[in-house]
């Protein structure tokens, strides 16, 4: 047993944090440290630049255009981005939507999508939950219809992440309400760019635009960016979730953001003293801290496991839940450091560039908002109630 | 990095796990903890024979070379088994007292004989008025010719009485709660003029309340007036092993308590067919893993040279097997119903077990307080 990275994968973290460091944009790297709103834009720029080095899907095969990294090295690539501020690649089209096509899909699939995964050039969003449909997915009601060479599709898709930039949607569609209902869905790819379909805003607690609902009018989509089989696209999804689940533990990011909550709550007067000084809130930073310090070492302990070839299981769901739970009580302390401050609502001020005058304290604008917005981590990706089943039933097999 | 046993280490589990599995059922640890010692004479000599006792211990001194993820494998396994012979005392405080603080000539003269099961040891620092903190000494040590001559009181010493030698801190200089001043002796288990009350205490083991009057020190380990750091040396490699004994006993009540679910049934079908036991369930599992994980990493902690990050480990990880065993304990027992409440059940001694592994050293509570400090 040992805590130390080999000289080869030292190597490697420097020489990650040497491209980081080089190739980061400041302005992109201030506004994910200072927690303000990222455009489109800044997401595309930091994509290209890592399309450009061949780094936008390490995950992936070589064969397709994947790094060839070890699962060591992703995670050292990961905790190197999250430690320098970068943003994370949207996941949508190289960690869901990319691995479902070079495992299921044709070869007409993965050559016309990948590349353009790989290239930046396609922003992709994931048609799942429907307004009928959260937590029990196989009761979705969105219908293709099989005309000739396309299936119509009608229905209507919501908590679409950033459909509102998407240029492409992957959906599952009810192809069949014979047997059971997990038996009748396919998997479809569509252009977000055609006649019938309508994104319409839904705004958030926060005040943010990030969710959309997607709804579909006799949407043509060719039988040909059906991935797989009819009707076994439920195979597919569940394959495209277990990816989901296992990048959502965001540890590098909480790091960063307790490093930050010490510097806020330390220059924050309280009780005479500064808030860091304060008995309680200390301890409750510290509490949160140990807490990362455990999710970190069992993550670590997970990863190495896989990194030996042995199967890791429903055990990432924990990584889920913990890691979700850490980032709110994180945005929690952030918000209360602020005090009354919490309550002013400035959303111009969460724009990079604003330089009026802050009330009260500069940091304070977005971390109101943060806490609110980031409720919806223990919501998304599986609630950790379905989390705590799946730890229930496939690690405890209760 | 690597969290995995190499071929040696895999070895002393799979024997160690062994005698767990056939020969330290409840029923013989009950009648153990409820003999004369307390403990089996003949289980030491087996700990000593199938090289336990020496496992963690250098081999010029009769050990067979290993260090703290050793301790851990044993320390799991006996928590696993609920062991009761004084392995911590001896092996994990007594010997890293002697190896860190002692003369070359009393390490060559006490190591080899504790690694043969021939001398057990115990520790001496608590005090009524210390509390949790270990540079609290009221116990005075005066010198007296070339030697030192002790006069106080100790609490809670576990495992005094099968102790031929006892480690004891004392006060020779500044005030009862200067961090300078502290000295750490050793004294012979039948001094003359050490008295004690021997006790049984709520987990089955065994403790004493110490009296000294004009007791005569045999050693002094380390230096004089600048002992606590060895204590503090010493009590990490204590924390960490008994994090590793609590996570064993953990993941005996996770199985057990699974078991359970699987098996009775209330309202037609098993209970673990419930979402709120499922979801309590998947919690302890969740608070299990986080043990074994911050458990991995006081172990491997212990050679890091830094001394605030060792101490910061040290001290998160007694919060987490803290709050983890607390967790998991209550909620066993709850699980249970009315057997939980049995002595019949295993589930309740273990419960106690890692109900009073957190006061060992200071509980969770004191070591949330003391990371938030550094």
């Amino acid at each position: 047993m040992n805590l130390e990275f080999s000289g080869e994968h030292l190597a490697f973290q420097q020489k990650v944090r040497t491209f980081l460091e080089e190739n980061l944009p400041s302005d992109i790297q201030d506004k994910m440290k200072g927690g303000l709103r990222l455009e489109r834009d800044d997401h595309v720029r930091w994509q290209n630049i890592l399309a450009k080095q061949g780094w936008m899907a390490p995950a992936w095969p070589a064969e397709y255009g994947g790094c060839g990294w070890s699962t060591v090295e992703r995670y050292i690539f990961d905790e190197e981005c999250g430690r320098a501020g970068a943003p994370r690649v949207i996941a949508f089209g190289t960690k869901m939507v990319g691995p479902v096509i070079y495992t299921f899909g044709s070869d007409e699939q993965k050559a016309k999508y990948l590349p353009r995964i790989l290239n930046n050039e396609d922003w992709w969003c994931q048609g799942y939950s429907e307004p009928g449909s959260g937590s029990d997915l196989a009761s979705l009601q969105c219908k293709a219809v099989r005309d000739g060479d396309h299936y119509i599709v009608n229905g209507t898709k919501t908590w679409t992440t950033l459909a509102q930039w998407a240029d492409m949607i992957f959906c599952l569609v009810r192809t069949s309400n014979e047997g059971k209902r997990q038996e009748g869905i396919s998997f479809l790819l569509i252009d977000m760019d055609q006649p019938g379909i309508e994104v319409k805003p839904i705004i958030t607690i926060d005040g943010g635009h990030e969710v959309n609902m997607v709804h579909f009018t006799d949407v043509k989509v060719p039988v040909a960016d059906r991935v797989g089989e009819e009707n076994k696209g439920w195979t597919y999804a569940k394959y495209l979730l277990q990816h989901e689940r296992g990048g959502t533990a965001g540890i590098s990011n909480s790091k960063a953001k307790v490093g930050r909550l010490k510097e806020i709550a330390g220059g924050i007067k309280a009780g005479g003293e500064t808030l860091m000084d304060d008995i309680d809130f200390k301890r409750d930073v510290a509490k949160v801290e140990i807490e990362l310090q455990a999710l970190e070492y069992t993550d670590l302990r997970y990863l190495m496991t896989a990194a030996s070839g042995a199967p890791i299981g429903a055990e990432v769901s924990m990584l889920k839940l913990r890691g979700t739970e850490i980032q709110q009580r994180i945005s929690e302390l952030l918000m209360q450091a602020m005090g009354y401050y919490a309550n002013p609502y400035m959303p111009e001020a969460m724009e990079y560039g604003w330089n009026e005058e802050p009330v009260g304290f500069a940091e304070a604008p977005p971390l109101a908002p943060a806490y609110f917005n980031i409720r919806k981590t223990s919501i998304y990706g599986g609630t950790n109630e379905i989390q705590k089943n799946i730890i229930a039933k496939m690690v405890l097999g209760l | 990095m690597d969290f995995s046993l190499n071929e040696e280490q895999q070895l002393l589990k799979d024997s160690v796990d062994r005698f767990i599995r056939e020969e330290y059922d409840l029923d013989k640890r009950r009648e153990l903890a409820g003999s004369s010692d307390g403990y089996s004479e003949e289980n030491w000599n087996k700990m000593a024979e199938l090289g336990w006792l020496g496992a963690s211990l250098p081999e010029e001194y009769g050990g067979f070379g290993g260090g703290p993820v050793e301790t851990m494998v044993v320390m799991e396994a006996f928590g696993r088994g609920l062991v009761v012979e004084p392995y911590f005392a001896t092996v994990v405080l007594g010997a890293n007292f002697l190896l860190q603080g002692g003369s070359e000539a009393l390490k060559q003269d006490l190591l080899p004989k504790l690694a043969e099961g021939k001398v057990k040891m115990a520790f001496a620092y608590a005090e009524r008025q210390s509390r949790y903190d270990l540079h609290d000494v009221e116990f005075k040590a005066e010198k007296s010719g070339d030697s030192y001559v002790l006069n106080g009181e100790k609490g809670v010493v576990f495992h005094a009485a099968a102790a031929d030698k006892i480690v004891v801190s004392a006060r020779t200089g500044g005030g009862s709660r200067d961090a300078k001043g502290i000295t750490v002796f050793l004294v012979d288990g039948g001094a003359n003029g050490l008295s004690r009350r021997d006790y049984p205490t709520v987990d089955g083991l065994r403790a004493s309340e110490l009296t000294f009057d004009n007791v005569q020190a045999e050693a002094v380990l380390g230096e004089v007036d600048n002992g606590l750091s060895l204590i503090e040396t010493v009590v990490q490699h204590g924390i960490a092993a008994v994090s590793a004994e609590a996570v064993g006993c953990m993941d005996v009540l996770l199985d057990t308590t699974n078991e359970y679910l699987k098996t009775r049934e209330q309202f037609g079908q098993p209970i673990g067919k419930f979402q709120a036991v499922q979801h309590r369930m998947a919690d302890m599992f969740i608070k299990c893993e986080e043990a074994r994980s911050m458990c991995y990493l006081a172990t491997m902690k212990l050679d890091e040279s830094e001394a605030l990050e060792r101490a910061k480990t040290t001290s998160a990880a007694k919060v987490q097997i803290g709050e983890s065993a607390r967790f998991v304990g209550q909620q066993s027992v709850q699980l249970h119903g009315g057997m939980g409440m049995t002595d019949e059940m295993n589930v309740g001694h273990y419960f106690k077990r890692l109900t009073m592994i957190d006061t060992l050293f200071g509980d969770h509570n004191y070591h949330l307080k003391r990371y938030s400090d550094m």
